[in-house]
């Protein structure tokens, strides 16, 4: 609880001891704002210097990285509305969704390797994407749907607590299945065909085709999420249940029925992630989805959790921050290496945001039972 | 329970043969003492136990699997000592990581009858394994770790992860560094370079080393940076290596960042014309075949051009090693470290051998005679070479190759030595 309702809701303590306890509190918090609101403009000054004294990476090299940067988020946006549609329905993280988004990179790699054999992959690449595509986001969808029929239905109702623990078993049960029919090794998907490779000029600046497809695509799954949400029958019924279950239901909405379509909205949403990670990073293992499904949560948070549009914006503002973080400010502070503390930056980014503002940047959207 | 007199006699009494059976016989027979670290005792009709401690799933797998086909081909070759067979088990894996290795050291120690081990295949396992193997008084014999932190610092210092009854074949970092330094400085005449570890012993113990030989011949390192492991994008470390302007990179890591790297400096403007360089950690076909973006690549490694060397305790030389190697697997090793991994288990059986105590069938191995004679050799031809243990476990013949893959094909790109370098004294 923030300092401020710690000392509203104390009224049984003296006056004195109360004033005491805001101070305190709300002096640290402002601190650590000051703090880091000094550390980050010293360090953004010492690089611009560095800049202009010819040192560090050049304007074509800022501007490459700024593009995988963005690109990277974007995808993190998508694996991050996931995340923050079912905390917005069920009011639980769940921690399996990291290995919906890695089974739609695992079964898309044994589609992309057909193509890549049968020469469909560098003939027609755009058929080919699109059956990936289709590839990734089928299987995500039903792995999506199926944890929330077997593991979650049955734990309605209780604790919040007991389905977030579930959903931790459900991700190391779907690591080792993955890791148990796929191997253990990384699995590579072929190179991008030949017409993404190449440099595209987009007003004046090159962009390397497979990050700015990336970019297309998550808009475009953007705008279609966006349309159902808002505009379709069913993705007002989203919103219904999101707002309060039990209305809901009442109004005669199956709420059965929408929990699932949120789940598959996400998990397809993962698979189209899961489609950008392979045209971005293009090696996957059973591992592969815990790092960017933790990252992808946190983005959920930054943006403020339950919200759609918080989620996307989480997910763009994370990828920048964790990749140009630690080049924009901790190289100008004078740190040796600091590639390496790319992670470190981006939960970092987390906290910062939250000390800033705690209900995320959007602010968040609870249901509520979480409300009260 | 105890009240009957008679049942607390019988009690008592099997309290006491209990006693003394387990008291007795754990030394042998009369003319055996063990020394203060133990002994191993093999009966009539039982084995010698070895382990073999490699990285065999994951990855790495393709550096680790050689080397346990390796200590099985020779204990195979080796036969009998005092007639009684030699069993490996299963090998056990080491995941090239801190956490596997000590999950598979407390495998190892757990079973008493154990003499030595061969591995691990990865220093970063090793640093980890060797506080219990040590402990526990058995000796570990590695065939590709090659920190410095393992051994010394080839000057008299022990290295920090240092443990008695270690011992390796395979060379130390501080030549491999000295090595590249001397062939990107010397040979291509290069100025600059830029250094990427992954935070590992073995791969921040080969760039330091590389950077104190390449300052010292009159070099710059531009920055020396880390891609921590299983980061799958590398765009923040290639702008920042680009952003140095050097004019070659020194990336001794493993497969799976080399990988990304590789696949991703395409994208980062300023990397065209810097010439990249890995080590052993990605000498394998897993890399060199499966990565098209690696072609042009130099590595450093082992000197693998081992001509007529024989091995005097098997009396196998390369060639044969190879085809034998190659009729039971039905393809080549997949990383250098075979033969290393062969000397190895003959010097652990060599001196299991010479300090095995015989006692008619039964056979003791003190084992702090073990590690006295393993510190001893001398002089001892194995297929890599002459081998001589110095004080703190180094034995391998250090000899350092720089070869560069040309068109992807793993068997012409170990063959394409470029330049060769063996330290002074």
């Amino acid at each position: 609880m923030l300092p401020r309702q710690v000392a509203a809701n104390s009224t049984t303590t003296t006056s004195r001891t109360r004033r005491f306890r805001f101070n305190w509190v709300d002096g640290f918090l402002w601190f650590i704002r000051v703090a880091a609101i000094i550390t980050i403009v010293v360090g953004l000054t010492g690089t611009i210097q560095n800049f202009m004294a010819g040192q560090g990476p050049s304007v074509e090299q800022w501007r490459d990285l700024f593009v995988s940067s963005i690109s990277t988020g974007a995808m993190y946006g998508l694996v991050a509305l996931g995340y923050s549609m079912v905390y917005g329905v069920l009011g639980f993280i769940n921690f399996a969704h990291g290995e919906v988004f890695m089974a739609g990179i695992m079964v898309g790699w044994i589609a992309a390797t057909i193509m890549f054999q049968n020469g469909l992959w560098d003939g027609n690449p755009f058929l080919a994407l699109a059956i990936v595509l289709v590839v990734a986001m089928v299987t995500s969808t039903l792995i999506a749907v199926l944890t929330e029929k077997i593991a979650y239905r049955p734990l309605r109702g209780s604790p919040r607590l007991i389905p977030l623990i579930t959903s931790i078993g459900v991700s190391f049960f779907l690591q080792y299945a993955f890791a148990g029919l796929f191997g253990v090794g990384l699995q590579t998907y072929p190179p991008p065909p030949g017409i993404l490779s190449r440099d595209i000029n987009v007003f004046g600046v090159p962009i390397e085709g497979t990050k700015l497809l990336v970019i297309l695509v998550a808009i475009l799954a953007m705008i279609a999420l966006w349309y159902f949400v808002a505009k379709t029958k069913t993705g007002r019924a989203m919103r219904a249940v999101a707002e309060d279950k039990e209305i809901a239901g009442l109004m005669g909405i199956n709420v059965d029925r929408t929990i699932i379509t949120t789940f598959a909205v996400g998990g397809a949403m993962a698979g189209v992630g899961g489609l950008l990670w392979a045209l971005l990073f293009r090696n996957v293992q059973f591992i592969t989805g815990f790092l960017p499904g933790i990252k992808a949560f946190t983005a959920a948070v930054l943006g403020g959790i339950g919200n759609l549009p918080g989620a996307m914006l989480g997910g763009v503002l994370l990828g920048l921050f964790e990749g140009m973080g630690p080049l924009l400010v901790l190289d100008g502070l004078g740190i040796p290496a600091v590639s390496q503390l790319k992670d470190a930056v981006a939960f970092s980014a987390l906290i910062l945001v939250l000390v800033f503002r705690p209900s995320g940047l959007l602010g968040e959207r609870l249901g509520s039972e979480e409300r009260a | 329970m105890f009240k009957n007199k008679s049942t607390r006699l019988v009690a008592a009494l099997s309290a006491l043969a209990l006693v003394v059976a387990a008291c007795g016989d754990g030394g042998g027979g009369e003319d055996f003492e063990a020394g203060e670290l133990g002994a191993v005792t093999v009966e009539s009709g039982e084995s010698i136990q070895i382990r073999s401690l490699q990285v065999l799933t994951g990855p790495d797998a393709t550096l680790g699997i050689p080397e346990d086909r390796a200590v099985r081909l020779a204990v195979a070759d080796y036969g009998q000592i005092h007639g009684h067979d030699v069993e490996v088990g299963t090998g056990l894996d080491d995941l090239c990581s801190a956490d596997g290795g000590q999950a598979a050291a407390q495998t190892i120690v757990a079973d008493d009858q154990v003499v030595g081990v061969i591995g691990t295949s990865c220093s970063g396992a090793a640093t980890a394994a060797m506080p219990l193997i040590s402990d526990d008084g058995m000796v570990m014999i590695s065939g590709s770790n090659t920190s410095p932190a393992l051994t010394s610092d080839l000057a008299g210092t022990a290295g920090s992860d240092y443990h008695e009854g270690y011992y390796r074949t395979a060379h130390n970092d501080l030549i491999q560094g000295a090595a590249a330094a001397n062939f990107m400085f010397g040979e291509l005449g290069l100025m600059n370079v830029a250094l990427i570890h992954d935070g590992d012993p073995y791969t921040q113990g080969l760039t330091t080393a590389f950077e104190n030989a390449f300052i010292e011949l009159g070099g710059t390192i531009t920055v020396h940076t880390s891609i921590p492991k299983g980061t799958t994008d590398a765009a923040g470390v290639l702008t920042e290596v680009a952003g140095s302007s050097p004019e070659g990179v020194f990336m001794p890591i493993f497969i799976a960042e080399a990988t990304a790297i590789a696949q991703q400096k395409g994208n980062v403007a300023g990397l065209e014309d810097v010439v990249f360089m890995g080590a052993d950690g990605i000498l394998s076909p897993a890399f060199i075949e499966d990565v098209p973006e690696s072609a042009g690549f130099y590595f450093s490694g082992p000197d693998v051009r081992f001509g007529e060397n024989t091995n005097e305790a098997t009396e196998v030389n390369a060639q044969e090693f190879l085809d034998a190697y190659e009729a039971e697997h039905n393809e080549a090793p997949t990383a250098p470290f075979w033969a290393h991994a062969y000397d190895a288990t003959t010097l652990l059986l060599q001196a299991v051998e010479s300090v095995a105590v015989v006692d008619g069938d039964t056979v003791h191995i003190d084992r702090q005679a073990l590690r006295d004679e393993l510190d001893s050799v001398s002089g001892f031809a194995g297929i890599i070479g002459t081998l001589n243990c110095d004080e703190f476990g180094d034995c391998g013949a250090a000899a350092i190759t720089v070869i560069q893959n040309t068109d992807n094909v793993y068997a012409n790109a170990t063959e394409n030595v470029v330049f060769s370098y063996v330290p002074e004294g």
